[in-house]
């Protein structure tokens, strides 16, 4: 184990690099991360059509299109370099597990905060979504959201021995989630076991923040608390996702 | 690189059974026998893939897996383990960066690996849209790029033309030459004249260790192929140890 944890920044710089090379031969699969989350949110414009809800709900969904989005695609794509050998042949070489997860980290990250810029332009122009928070804040938090669904998925990747299992972890891991997470009822006004339920899973933490940030122009403490969670459950996705790679199999 | 008593077992099926031997430094060892026999296996094992369930494999004087070993063992397995959705140059770039190469001696390992399998004028081609025989050169390629002391090839030759094939032994034998280690599996027993020398596997144990030309005079077969037969349909017979 000794030294599986240094990082070295040439090696991550050069798997993000790749990884982003990967995208760029995939427009297809670019102008899908990068349109879907605003498709949904036009879309949520017009299935409420009331301007009040709108500004209440849109930014917490600005966080949760790209988290989902972002957790889908992280963990089909770790999936895919474990089914191609890819992993087993990096993890034979000279490359540290965070080395990898990290490149991935930066790779994803530096998409979320296109995916997140153009979901917020075309909420707060277009769709005419105001809130008292102003949108630069909004846009960090969106973009930490993102990423915390990107390690979650790197995770998640690991418990599947399939790609066909990994897109069912979308449904088994991050749908209960979003019921629990206070987008369908207030977390406030659920029941304790719930509210407990809900208390431990990094979704909550990642619309409270939303909520917040778009609640009031000014950057809490609370907003602060909930970002630092956000953080927690993202780094220990991301140490998770290393200790679960394995330099060998039985 | 020698192994010791190294046995390998998944979930009660024994893969290998016991299996001590040495490969010579500056040789091209072929592994040869019959497909679920534990070629692979034993490649992996030796490259530090595969956990052992007993025994010890020692590689350059390390044991097999450590770490210092990672830039000093290529490996190419039967799937050429490369991304499809990346170019011949993006592949060897990321896998060169990751062995250690940077920028003149990156460039340099290259043009000389992309020279030598013959994949001349494809870099900037994906690799996904290469032939059969072209990614199982790109997957050599990635193995040879940073010049590795000790080579682990699975299969390399399988679906190439015989005059690749030919060209690819020959490159095989100037590798020994000049002080590199080879172990090359094939199923096919054309290729085992060419090894300087052999194991024969079967069932997971060694039916045979030595030079084709001792083998051949053990069993007094007329080729390799008869040999084989003749020492897989008869009883385990010990021929010339080294």
């Amino acid at each position: 184990m000794n030294g599986e944890f240094a990082i070295s920044w040439t090696l991550t710089r050069a798997t993000a690099r790749r990884v982003l090379a990967q995208l760029r031969h995939d427009p297809r699969t670019v102008a899908m991360m990068l349109a879907v989350p605003s498709v949904l949110m036009i879309l949520l414009r017009y299935v409420l059509n009331n301007p009040v809800a709108l500004d209440r709900f849109a930014p917490v969904y600005i966080g949760v299109f790209p988290f989902v989005i972002m957790f889908i695609v992280a963990a089909i794509t770790t999936q895919r370099e474990r089914a191609r050998g890819t992993l087993e042949r990096l993890m034979a070489m000279p490359l540290g597990k965070l080395d990898l997860l990290a490149g991935y980290a930066i790779a994803f990250g530096l998409v979320a905060c296109v995916q997140v810029a153009v979901v917020l332009v075309i909420s707060l122009t277009w769709l005419g979504v105001s809130t008292p928070g102003s949108a630069v804040p909004m846009a960090v938090i969106a973009v930490l959201d993102a990423v915390l669904g990107m390690s979650l998925g790197l995770f998640a990747s690991a418990f599947a021995r399939s790609e066909f299992q990994a897109v069912q972890f979308m449904p088994a891991f991050v749908l209960p989630q979003a019921l629990l997470c206070g987008l369908v009822v207030a977390r406030s006004a659920m029941t304790p076991a719930l509210r407990w339920l809900s208390d431990v899973l990094p979704l909550s933490y990642a619309v409270d923040a939303m909520q917040r940030i778009s609640a009031s122009a000014a950057w809490s403490a609370a907003v602060s608390a909930d970002v630092a969670v956000v953080l927690a459950f993202t780094a220990a996705a991301l140490v998770g996702g290393a200790l679960t790679l394995r330099r060998r199999t039985r | 690189m020698q192994a010791h008593g190294l046995v390998v077992r998944r979930s009660s099926h024994t893969i290998l059974d016991d299996l001590t031997f040495s490969i010579a430094r500056g040789q091209v060892t072929g592994l040869l026998g019959p497909s679920g026999c534990g070629k692979t296996t034993l490649m992996r094992t030796l490259v530090g893939v595969q956990a052992i369930t007993a025994g010890d494999v020692t590689v350059l004087g390390l044991p097999a897996g450590h770490p210092r070993l990672r830039d000093r063992v290529g490996y190419s397995t039967q799937d050429p383990a490369v991304y499809p959705d990346l170019t011949l140059a993006e592949n060897l770039r990321y896998f060169g960066t990751v062995l250690g190469l940077r920028r003149d001696r990156l460039k340099a390992a290259m043009s000389k690996t992309i020279g030598e399998l013959d994949l001349k004028g494809l870099e900037d081609r994906l690799v996904g849209t290469f032939s059969g025989g072209q990614l199982a050169r790109v997957g050599l390629a990635v193995a040879l790029l940073g010049t590795p002391d000790l080579l682990v090839l699975d299969e390399p030759t399988v679906g190439l033309d015989p005059v690749l094939r030919h060209d690819l032994w020959q490159m095989f034998h100037r590798l020994a030459d000049s002080g590199t280690t080879l172990l090359v599996s094939s199923h096919v027993m054309d290729e085992a004249a060419r090894c300087d020398y052999l194991l024969f596997m079967r069932d997971g144990r060694f039916l045979a260790e030595a030079t084709p030309a001792q083998i051949r005079r053990q069993t007094g077969a007329a080729d390799l192929e008869a040999a084989f037969l003749q020492l897989a349909t008869g009883t385990r017979q010990e021929v010339a140890q080294r």
